[in-house]
């Protein structure tokens, strides 16, 4: 069961898309991470889609790809929700950045940076945003022990 | 003391500072900011020339806890996001585990969590007004509104027995059915917060201080509101009406007959007012949801999901299996994603939650609608006055809880 929107992806990037689903009426499409930034472009300019609502990861140890990068949208216009996803390999986790696109972005990317150690290119002011300089490890890994010890840091004057 | 240049945060550096600017420090514990937040800022004079906002002192890591722990389990740590407006996410929280089931909790229940959300947006406003009047110097509003926030408290803890904590919501359920008296008592708590918000609105809707403060003030405009994902009333002030109880309505929304109140300006004062009237319209929607409230079960009569009742437990094998299951192994989702948004009192609080089908989320994600209204902050005190951020800041809420998880 696929929606016109699902299709209307497929059509314009036929080969980027790698998946599409529809689960519990949640809309899904997965593409490939170096097409991401291209089609978040198409869906705010050419299908309405003008929040980017949430962006986060999934630490999917271990299976590979081991992350997934996940954004909402929402359209005030059409009043429409859609999730887009990318696999971002371990060994390489790196995404464009969707900051010059939505600038909603910046925070929302340093969160996923701070948690999962993913690099966004072009993100102008990428660094920790919750846990502190010095915090070693992203905590929201699936090999980040739960109970972990961070080293003392030195004091500051 | 000598500051070293290298504990300063990256985008704060003294020596390149244009002439005539000066770095100023506000917070992280400022007394005219409730919660606790840096703002680094750079001034011209009185006005804001650029700013950095550093959150991150009340992470609690709410999104890994949630892993190690069953998804009943996690509904007391969601009482801690917003903790002003604790039952919209716990509703929030039990919808969308319901949703990843494939089933929807019973009619009363439904009721109920719609009653138990709007009295705690109804808190939510009160406390967002009461704090920004009084950190504007009007110190006696803070006592009227907050009085009757105590007056809901009360309310609200007679329901779950708690006032800020109470963990009410369970998946396909509720930990209890109102109390018998709920009705009369919510009626005698609405005349005290009808009266009290009067008073507030006498108090400072026509108060040239309080007007002069809050309009023209943190403007954002609705492009610059859409691009950093604003929702909720700071959206709403811009003109664009988007409320999710009405856009995608959850639970029982649908049934029920209110307004929502969009401002024009996009600025301070929009907010207030958009803030004043929805507490106005949640009272309404209370009282056609007490009117319409069917009796019933208030928990799914599904062993799989809510617990069975105790003397079943004692009296038949299948009900104790299931009792000693669910308290141990959970609920059971089946493997996949969805994504739950709900209206909460600052804008869409949304669930992402994965499951890989054990008794443990693989994840929980939350979206806190003042991560992004506090990401924004930057854009809206610009170019402003330096006391003008404690207006701003007021108005956008932010909950710690919530930000930082």
């Amino acid at each position: 069961m696929n929606s016109y929107l699902l299709d209307e992806i497929k059509t314009k990037f036929p080969q980027d898309v790698l998946e599409t689903h529809s689960f519990r009426g949640d809309e899904t499409a997965v593409v490939r991470r170096e097409a991401l930034a291209e089609v978040a472009q198409f869906l705010r300019d050419g299908l309405g889609f003008d929040i980017l609502m949430d962006l986060t990861a999934v630490d999917n140890l271990p299976r590979e790809p081991r992350y997934e990068l996940v954004c909402h949208f929402y359209s005030t216009g059409h009043n429409y929700r859609l999730r887009l996803k990318c696999p971002v390999p371990a060994d390489n986790p790196s995404v464009k950045s969707l900051t010059g696109i939505w600038s909603g972005a910046n925070w929302l990317e340093r969160e996923v940076y701070d948690m999962f150690g993913l690099n966004f290119e072009g993100h102008p002011d990428l660094r920790r945003i919750l846990m502190y300089d010095g915090f070693e490890g992203h905590p929201l890994r699936k090999d980040y022990p739960l109970k972990k010890r961070q080293p003392r840091i030195a004091h500051r004057d | 003391m000598q500051t070293k240049h290298h504990d300063l945060p990256k985008n704060w550096e003294l020596e390149k500072l244009e002439d005539g600017r000066l770095a100023l420090n506000m917070g992280p514990s400022h007394p005219a900011m409730h919660g606790i937040v840096r703002v680094l800022l750079t001034v011209q004079g009185e006005r804001v020339a650029g700013s950095d906002i550093e959150i991150g002192y009340l992470h609690r890591g709410f999104e890994k806890t949630c892993e190690n722990v069953t998804w009943n389990q996690c509904v007391p740590y969601t009482d801690r996001l917003n903790y002003v407006s604790p039952f919209i996410n716990n509703a929030a929280f039990a919808l969308a585990v319901e949703k990843l089931m494939g089933i929807e909790a019973t009619p009363r229940c439904q009721y109920i969590r719609v009653i138990m959300s709007e009295l705690s947006r109804i808190t939510d406003h009160l406390t967002c007004i009461g704090a920004n009047a009084m950190e504007l110097g009007a110190f006696t509003v803070y006592f009227y509104l907050i009085n009757a926030r105590e007056a809901l408290y009360k309310l609200t803890d007679s329901v779950a027995g708690g006032r800020v904590t109470p963990a009410y919501a369970r998946v396909g359920g509720l930990t209890r059915d109102l109390p018998p008296d709920f009705r009369q008592r919510t009626e005698e708590v609405f005349k005290v917060l009808r009266k009290n918000l009067d008073d507030a609105d006498r108090l400072l809707t026509r108060n040239r201080i309080f007007y002069d403060r809050l309009h023209g003030t943190g403007i954002v405009s609705k492009e610059d509101a859409l691009a950093h994902s604003f929702t909720g009333p700071v959206l709403r002030s811009t003109g664009v009406p988007l409320d999710v109880r009405k856009a995608t309505p959850y639970l029982v929304y649908d049934r029920f007959d209110f307004d929502v109140p969009v401002g024009s300006n996009g600025d301070n004062y929009d907010r207030y007012l958009v803030r004043m009237e929805e507490m106005r319209q949640s009272m309404r929607i209370t009282e056609q949801a007490l009117a319409q409230l069917p009796e019933g079960p208030i928990n799914l009569p599904d062993f799989g999901v809510t617990l069975p009742p105790k003397e079943q437990v004692y009296g038949n094998i299948e009900a104790l299996m299931a009792h000693f299951k669910l308290t141990f192994e959970g609920v059971k989702p089946p493997a996949g994603e969805i994504y739950q948004a709900v209206e909460g009192g600052n804008g869409e609080l949304g669930f992402y939650i994965v499951s890989d089908g054990t008794g443990n989320p693989w994840r929980v994600r939350v979206r806190p609608p003042c991560f992004t209204l506090t990401g924004g902050l930057s854009k809206m005190i610009e170019g402003g006055y330096i006391a003008d951020i404690i207006a701003t800041f007021g108005q956008i809420n932010m909950i710690g809880g919530e930000l930082e998880r």
